[in-house]
């Protein structure tokens, strides 16, 4: 059995899901979160055991499907985000029964599973036509899932920000797929860097085409100057969504960008320095329009939006300034990067989902005393909090330490110093919360109950943090391509 | 799991521990007391190599990561066993005066930094050494935020400007690490193990320049980490503000940590790069602004946690004059003087801290007389105050003399250079501390007593900590060489080797 197969199980399991509640109307949202959680674990189960090798998919998809350890990698992520989406859905199920008409917000447990199929394919893209049309399946279901909560005019004033200016980008990126056609006459990212570092390519034409492309993608991933949408429709989803948009969605435009990059920056491309250099540029003006706001940001959803934006800056300066000094690559230190940022950032939304559930808001005064009302999530958002920040021993340090190495090796000294002012802004902000956190307020707050479950993910992710942050070798060889980690892990 | 690891993971553990339940007290005193019998035993086991030997004892590594080359690797030298036994001795005194009725996150914090200094101070991995001291940024932060003394804002200001300022200087030395790592790992691949890098510095060595300019970097970074002047405005008002037992850790330990890396880290790699001219000179005018310029600042201090916490600050400037020297001499005095200082200033804000719970302030024009009903206390102080100002007899003086006289030395003795020059002035910091002290000692504890200002000495069970570390400056101070022997490798050909 390939992978394909659980790819194909998922998008009939989805769209199954999808129409089990037309067809059977009394069913309980119970069930219907249980048998979807259960699925997408199935498939995750599968999907490791499956074969992982190109000789093995059906014949008429091997043209379009790359299977290489990124490509395994992040379908992996994918399901391991999914999986834990749907589990945060359940966990603010009071919230949602609020906003949503009815009560009724049973497509959140199917639409995440059509993401997953989506983003598993933008994986394996080897061609910008199926890039785009996987994108698409992403993008149009973040459409309607950020919208979701629908009595809120929050969340619809997200869903149309975020339908419009998805629309423009995705116009950007077409425009930017017909040009770089025209310049290099392939679609497939082998024909494309063959075309590059053939002198007979008009380097305008390529450097336009690539430049469109990348916007397009940019935007996808909150990179600067196309970041602006990020904090408002962060703000506007639901906390499961949102925490699907900063994990997935980013990593899944990742993988797109990690593999356009690596084509337009192959040796003896045409374009090779002007990318790299828009990257560099990009990557530092991204960390500071994501750091230097959210230092004024009394929201802690709105916090997380920002640190999403700066994050996405560091990913960048990991794509533009690879180093070859170690194991990774410039695409192995992204995934290695995101593969550290989704526990933090899930744990982050996992409590703010739990303070909204039981009563509170968003913003930081809603965190204030949480180290009385519940230890534990005080404890483990410490933990989040300091791993966004970047703490050493904690698995946001690693990744920031292989940004550094790799800006440093290339003297991008620049943008070293955009990194550092980033890093310390972060100190002020993530901070902040951890303060309010740990504050005696006068009247004693109402104590957290937890279920054993909520308890039991929060440490588990939690754990994950500090063992990536102090032991990231078995995570490294994941990812090394000398490794034989093509095979089932 | 060897030895030194335990050192390591007890105050975490401990710390976990007393998170998830334990008796706050008996835990953190109890982990406290084990260290320091563990780090005591070792001291008396470990013989001094040869020079040229390797110079680690009760090694063991575990390795975390492949390429770069990151282990988890321990092993104790004499500098690094006298820094383990500076931190014990004051996380032992630290969480013992804790008082019965503080929350528990004062001894979770507690532990915490002293696990982080333990982790720094034993590590031989440059990745561990740097992450092992960050450990203790949020445990400081919180405690100054909460719990530190003045009203809200106050505390929360001082909190942020140390924790943002303590951030940026640990980001910047990461820059450095970076560097310096990239810079000797050659063409194979990177390592971050201590004695792969300077095997490779022993064997390929930078040109003088570029080691000059790493060596600045890494003095930057180290240096906010040690209030190196301009980079100290964060230390007096945290010192200040800090409850007692973290200033004592703080003050007393971690701040050793940024003069401890210099040593370990960035000596031994970039031997000749405090040696080049531009920044010999720059490090000779900051720690000529720490001794003078600090030291005309404490003088003008009208209340003890100020007076204490310049004073800090003005005494790095020793050290490091010992660090600029590089002889053998000025560097075993340096790594004397950062045990002495790290234990007398522990001693002192344990003192104060006693004196702001009794009487409410610490306001020099206030106090007075305070000898007559509590003479234990006085006496106590008296160590403090005389082994501050580096009275002989007492482990600071031992230090300073050795860095003096190894500093002006250093030449062949034949120089009156910058380095010279800056002794001279140097030497009149400690005119500076003995007006400072004295008067505060006299404000204090002589003189009469205000009305209604006046305590009782401690009980015995409270004196037990604070004695051990009287008589810890008094041993050192008159024996010296019981630490010296330790350090009898220590020249900068073994530095270089270290």
């Amino acid at each position: 059995m390939s992978v394909f197969s659980v790819e194909i199980f998922l998008v009939v399991f989805g769209l199954a899901l999808l129409s089990l509640e037309a067809l059977m109307p009394t069913i309980t949202r119970r069930t219907l979160s249980t048998i979807s959680i259960s699925g997408v674990a199935l498939a995750f189960v599968l999907f490791l055991f499956a074969s992982k090798s190109t000789a093995d998919l059906p014949a008429f998809v091997q043209a379009y499907h790359q299977l290489d350890t990124l490509a395994v990698f992040y379908k992996g992520f994918a399901l391991v985000i999914t999986l834990l989406v749907l589990w945060l859905t359940v966990e603010s199920s009071a919230y949602l029964t609020k906003f949503t008409p009815g009560g009724n917000y049973s497509e959140l447990f199917s639409l995440p599973i059509i993401v997953c199929v989506g983003m598993m394919w933008m994986a394996s893209a080897k061609d910008l036509v199926t890039v785009f049309v996987s994108l698409e399946l992403v993008t149009v279901s973040f459409y309607v899932l950020v919208a979701f909560a629908r009595k809120s005019n929050l969340a619809l004033e997200a869903g149309v920000k975020y339908l419009i200016l998805g629309a423009l980008s995705t116009g950007v990126l077409v425009y930017g797929i017909a040009w770089v056609y025209g310049a290099t006459g392939a679609l497939t990212f082998e024909g494309i860097s063959a075309a590059l570092v053939d002198p007979a390519t008009t380097k305008q034409a390529a450097l336009l085409g690539a430049a469109f492309l990348l916007a397009g993608l940019g935007f996808k991933v909150a990179a600067a100057p196309f970041q602006m949408w990020v904090p408002d429709v962060y703000q506007g989803a639901p906390i499961p969504v949102t925490a699907f948009l900063s994990v997935g969605s980013k990593a899944a435009g990742f993988v797109v960008l990690t593999r356009t990059v690596e084509c337009f920056m192959a040796k003896g491309s045409v374009i090779a320095p002007e990318v790299q250099g828009l990257l560099i540029v990009g990557g530092s003006l991204t960390i500071l329009l994501g750091s230097l706001p959210a230092i004024f940001q009394t929201s802690v959803k709105r916090l997380l939006a920002y640190s999403s934006i700066s994050h996405a800056g560091y990913l960048l300066l990991a794509l533009g300034a690879g180093s070859a000094r170690f194991d990774l690559d410039s695409g192995g230190v992204v995934a290695f990067y995101l593969a550290t940022y989704l526990p933090m950032t899930v744990l982050g939304f996992l409590v703010l989902a739990l303070i909204r559930a039981n009563g509170g808001g968003e913003d930081l005064r809603d965190f204030r005393g949480l180290a009385k009302r519940s230890p534990l999530l005080a404890l483990v958002m410490t933990l989040a909090l300091a791993s966004l920040a970047g703490l050493p021993l904690t698995a946001g340090f690693m990744g920031k330490l292989f940004v550094f190495l790799g800006l440093v090796d290339q003297a991008a000294w620049g943008a070293l110093v955009c990194a550092v002012i980033g890093a310390a802004a972060g100190f002020y902000y993530y901070f902040r919360a951890i303060l309010a956190m740990y504050s005696n307020d006068a009247q004693s707050p109402a104590p957290l109950s937890l279920s054993m479950g909520t308890k039991a993910g929060a440490i588990a992710l939690a754990v994950v943090i500090i063992v990536v942050g102090v032991y990231p070798k078995p995570l490294q060889q994941l990812l090394a391509p000398t490794a034989a980690a093509v095979v089932a892990h | 799991m060897s030895v030194l690891e335990i050192v390591i993971l007890l105050p975490i553990l401990a710390a976990l521990a007393i998170w998830l339940g334990a008796p706050a007290r008996a835990t953190s005193v109890g982990a406290a007391i084990i260290n320091l019998l563990i780090v005591l035993g070792l001291v008396f086991q470990f013989k001094p190599v040869s020079v040229g030997g390797a110079g680690m004892a009760f090694e063991s590594a575990r390795v975390v990561l492949d390429n770069p080359a990151i282990t988890f690797g321990v092993g104790a030298d004499g500098v690094a066993l006298i820094m383990a036994l500076l931190t014990v001795l004051v996380t032992f005194a630290a969480v013992w005066q804790i008082a019965a009725d503080k929350p528990a996150i004062y001894h979770i914090a507690s532990l915490l930094i002293a696990g982080g200094g333990l982790g720094a101070f034993l590590s031989t991995d440059v990745f561990f050494i740097y992450a092992f001291h960050e450990l203790a940024l949020i445990p400081t932060f919180l405690m100054i935020g909460l719990y530190g003394h003045g009203d809200d804002s106050h505390r929360k200001a001082v909190a942020w400007k140390t924790t943002i300022y303590l951030g940026a200087g640990s980001l910047i030395l990461l820059a450095g690490l970076a560097w310096l790592v990239l810079e000797y790992s050659g063409g194979q691949k990177l390592t971050f193990d201590l004695n792969a890098l300077r095997a490779q510095a022993a064997s390929t060595p930078l040109p003088v320049e570029k080691q000059g300019m790493i060596f600045f970097v890494l003095l930057i970074g180290f240096g906010t980490l040690v209030s190196l002047f301009p980079l100290h405005s964060w230390a007096a008002p945290a010192y200040a503000t800090a409850p007692t037992p973290v200033a004592m850790l703080h003050a007393g330990v971690l701040k050793k940590f940024g003069l401890y890396g210099l040593i370990r880290i960035a000596m031994p790699l970039l031997p000749e790069g405090v040696q080049v001219e531009w920044v010999q000179q720059a490090l000779l005018y900051m720690l000529l602004g720490n001794i003078l310029i600090m030291g005309f600042v404490t003088i003008s201090q009208r209340s003890l946690d100020r007076v204490l916490g310049n004073s800090s600050v003005m005494h790095m400037g020793y050290i490091f004059l010992g660090i600029a020297a590089g002889t053998e001499v000025a560097l075993q005095g340096a790594v004397l003087l950062m045990f002495a200082h790290g234990i007398s200033i522990a001693l002192l804000f344990a003192l104060a801290g006693r004196m702001r719970n009794q009487l409410g302030t610490l306001e020099l024009s206030k106090l007075g007389g305070l000898a007559s009903h509590a003479p234990v206390f006085t006496i106590l102080f008296a160590f403090g105050a005389f082994a501050s100002i580096g009275l002989p007899g007492l482990a600071n003086f031992a230090g300073e003399v050795m860095v003096f006289l190894g500093a002006f030395g250093a030449d062949g003795g034949t120089k009156l250079g910058p380095l010279q020059w800056t002794v001279i002035l140097a030497l009149w910091g400690v005119v500076m501390s003995a007006v400072y002290m004295l008067r505060a000692y006299r404000d204090i504890f002589q003189g009469t007593a205000n009305a209604g200002l006046f305590m009782n000495d401690p009980v015995v069970s409270q004196r037990i900590p604070l004695i051990i570390l009287a008589a810890a400056l008094l041993v050192v101070g008159c024996c010296p060489w019981l630490l010296l022997d330790l350090l009898k490798s220590l020249s900068v050909a073994k530095v270089a080797a270290m």
